[in-house]
């Protein structure tokens, strides 16, 4: 039953996927119809005409026989008186049976009527079987006493059958009482011109019918190919093989299409060039504008920092004035460095230093990086590793990827959930299938609008505006992170509900690039819905006495 | 120390920082220049800026390499792959992005420069070399091997401990003296070139050996 489902699907699937298939099996059914049609109307007609004539034929013959035998009747009773009934009757059958001729064109039989009681014997010539005259005709001769006709199928007593035609008409022999004439006229010949001529129609309307699927077939194909060959160029060129032409072939239609194909194409190549010299310029540009701020910016750093270790040599002002350089030449490096490496992106100029990375061990190194900043804000970092996926041992978190993104991408995750984390625990999760390895970071800080969710990873975009900036976020740094993600074939996402915190989830394939179905950890958590309430007491809460988290004061980000 | 930079605020710059450190810099702006400078002053250590008009920094380090296994920390603006890695495959030990701190440029000079004030006389076998450390050399069979100090240091790092496999972190640490974790391309890149004069076939490694996904390990002594 399945196979027979497969087969089907694949007969559909090829019914749609060719147009010369369907063209060819819709010319073919169609003129299968049209020539079985002809075919029909053809052979009823002759069938009729061939029958007509053998049935004029008949009556005329039966008519001249009948006359004949009605004399011989006659001149028999006339003759010998003495004769017996079976000697008049054989008598009158062989002179009729002489007149069909040899071979005989006929056969003659005589029966004696229902009610005809002087037992009188019956004749036929050549074994003909009384069972040759059907009962209406009898009927029907012996009600109306005239000459009736009929098609039967003629009988022979060594059970040979032919179609033929029976004419029959009442008969008074003297002596003998009432009897019934039949002349039975085979078809023979008729039926042998049939069968010829249907065969030759079922040949003759075959060869039609396939020599025209083969017409279909090769004038399909005559445009079919062109446009088959132009789908492929298309794809090719679809795919980044900005040279491919279609061959334009002669000056018709198809021709036309693929020259304006190629016309196409080379708009388009041109085109691409021209982005992909403009891409290449802005790039060069980007490259030796950060080359040229670099290095007054290296000069003004150590200056910078001569001053702000000499400080406590200045006066108030001063001193200060050394400390603002100072972190405001942090900030301006750090958003430097962000906007060269977006526009890295940007430029396609990224490129994947792959290598295996064990996922748990980069996770504890970030988190031990991170550590020091989590104090200052008195959030606990605490890193997990999701069990259920432990079946399939050897369990390991390992993926193909670039350290040095995935590494970054991870710093400001958590940097990020630091910031917002109001203080509270941040639980970072470590899950691994046998596709994919994921990161969960979830913190309990004053959470997520939908409308904050859908930009988290805008360029630039901050939560609430009024929101002084406080720690050296750049903007960049989420917008970064999805694209480093991207980059490996990866998923960086984000849940939040206000007053529950958020939970960025990032999931890579085990190889970069691999196809990503699912993730091995939930990104909506499962204390989710649970409102992050000052007064609950979450564990180890660094910092008790801190003022209650006010719905206003909405994360901005990095 | 030689330092070799064009842009002559950062250079003077460079010169106030390092004096206050106790070093004692010569410069050169010209890059045609720079490697007859090094031959005259014989520097214990050269910091180069990759972008210098006339000659490349790159040359410039190619060429100090091919006479002289002085330690290099290049000076470079951008930390694409490739600029990095061509850097560091002409022969340079080490680089420090600009804009860099002055405390991290002093403590890289200084992990270059450190010198195991008169290790004790120590002899390892790797395979068929073997390495005298107090006087390193690197021999096979009466073959002296030259390599640079940083190559000799990552050598005996590994050649000591041959049943250990080394994360390139690892590495960072014992031989660069990073105390966070940094460029792992460092250390491939140095791996190659080690492998490129002490093996065999360094397509086929038998002395530095890679453990896939873990790092690295000698072989048996």
């Amino acid at each position: 039953m399945t196979r027979i489902r497969a087969a089907g699907l694949r007969l559909r699937s090829i019914w749609r996927g060719s147009l010369l298939v369907r063209v060819t099996s819709t010319t073919l059914i169609l003129s299968l119809v049209v020539v079985a049609a002809l075919g029909f109307i053809l052979l009823t007609s002759i069938s009729s005409g061939l029958l007509a004539a053998a049935e004029r034929n008949a009556i005329t013959e039966a008519r001249a026989g009948m006359t004949d035998a009605q004399r011989v009747s006659a001149a028999v009773e006339t003759g010998t008186a003495a004769a017996s009934p079976g000697r008049v009757v054989d008598t009158l059958v062989a002179s009729l049976a002489a007149r069909a001729g040899n071979p005989p064109q006929y056969e003659v039989l005589l029966l004696a009527t229902p009610d005809n009681d002087n037992n009188a014997p019956e004749r036929g010539t050549n074994l003909v079987s009384t069972l040759s005259v059907p009962t209406d005709l009898r009927t029907s001769v012996n009600d109306s006493g005239r000459l009736s006709w009929t098609f039967t199928e003629i009988t022979y007593l060594d059970n040979r059958g032919v179609p033929g035609i029976a004419v029959g008409a009442p008969l008074t022999i003297p002596g003998l009482g009432t009897y019934e004439l039949y002349y039975l006229f085979p078809l023979t010949d008729q039926v042998g011109t049939l069968d010829l001529v249907r065969g030759g129609v079922v040949a003759v309307g075959a060869l039609l019918v396939i020599l025209l699927a083969a017409i279909a077939w090769i004038v399909t194909r005559q445009v079919v190919t062109p446009v088959r060959t132009a789908a492929q160029v298309a794809e090719q060129f679809a795919h980044g093989h900005l040279t491919e032409r279609i061959q334009v072939r002669g000056e018709d239609d198809l021709a036309r299409l693929a020259s304006s194909f190629n016309d196409m194409a080379a708009s388009l190549e041109k085109q691409i060039h021209q982005l992909e010299d403009l891409s290449r310029v802005q790039q060069r540009f980007v490259a030796d504008v950060s080359h040229e701020l670099r290095t007054p910016l290296t000069t003004i750093r150590m200056a910078a920092d001569l001053l702000f270790e000499g400080r406590d040599q200045y006066d108030a002002a001063t001193a200060r004035s050394a400390e603002l350089l100072q972190t405001q030449l942090d900030r301006f490096e750090s958003l430097l460095t962000d906007l060269l490496e977006i526009s890295r992106h940007d430029a396609g100029a990224a490129v994947l230093d792959v290598d295996l990375l064990d996922v748990v061990a980069l996770v504890n190194r970030v988190v031990a990086a991170t550590t020091p900043l989590a104090d200052r804000y008195g959030s606990p970092l605490v890193v997990a590793i999701d069990e259920t996926a432990k079946e399939d041992s050897p369990w390991d978190a390992t993926v193909s990827a670039d350290s040095r993104r995935i590494d970054r991408v991870l710093r400001n995750l958590l940097d990020n959930a630091v910031e917002h984390g109001e203080g509270r625990p941040i639980i970072v999760t470590i899950g691994a299938s046998a596709s994919s390895v994921a990161v969960t970071v979830r913190d309990y800080g004053v959470g997520l609008s939908d409308e904050a969710a859908n930009h988290v990873f805008t360029r630039f975009w901050r939560a609430d505006p009024a929101r002084a900036r406080t720690t050296g976020g750049t903007g960049l740094g989420l917008a970064i992170a999805l694209e480093d993600v991207r980059l490996h074939g990866g998923w960086l996402e984000v849940w939040g509900a206000p007053q529950q915190g958020a939970c960025f989830r990032l999931t890579l394939p085990r190889a970069a690039h691999d196809q990503l179905l699912d993730s091995p950890l939930a990104l909506t958590p499962a204390d989710a819905g649970v409102d992050v309430n000052p007064n609950i007491a979450l564990p180890s809460q660094a910092n008790p006495d801190r003022s209650p988290v006010s719905s206003s004061s909405h994360a901005g980000l990095l | 120390m030689l330092v070799v930079d064009d842009d002559l605020a950062l250079a003077e710059m460079l010169g106030i920082v390092l004096r206050s450190e106790g070093f004692d810099p010569t410069f050169c702006a010209d890059g045609s220049l720079a490697v007859q400078a090094f031959r005259d002053a014989k520097p214990d250590i050269v910091l180069l800026d990759l972008m210098l008009p006339g000659v490349d920094g790159i040359d410039i380090c190619r060429m100090i390499r091919a006479e002289s296994g002085t330690p290099i920390v290049m000076l470079t603006a951008r930390n694409d792959t490739v600029d990095v890695v061509v850097g560091l495959e002409s022969g340079a030990d080490d680089y420090i992005v600009k804009p860099f701190k002055p405390k991290e440029l002093v403590a890289r000079l200084r992990a270059r420069m450190r010198r195991t004030d008169e290790p004790a006389a120590e002899l390892l076998t790797v395979c068929d070399l073997s390495i005298d450390v107090a006087g390193h050399s690197v021999k096979r069979g009466n073959d002296l091997i030259s390599l640079t100090p940083l190559e000799f240091d990552l050598l005996v790092c590994l050649a000591r401990k041959p049943w250990q496999v080394f994360s390139r972190e690892a590495l960072l640490q014992d031989v660069w003296g990073y105390r966070h974790a940094a460029d792992t391309r460092l250390v491939n890149v140095h791996v190659q070139r080690l492998r490129a004069k002490i093996e065999h076939d360094p397509e086929k490694p038998e002395i530095v050996l890679t453990i896939r996904g873990v790092g690295y390990k000698a072989g048996p002594p």
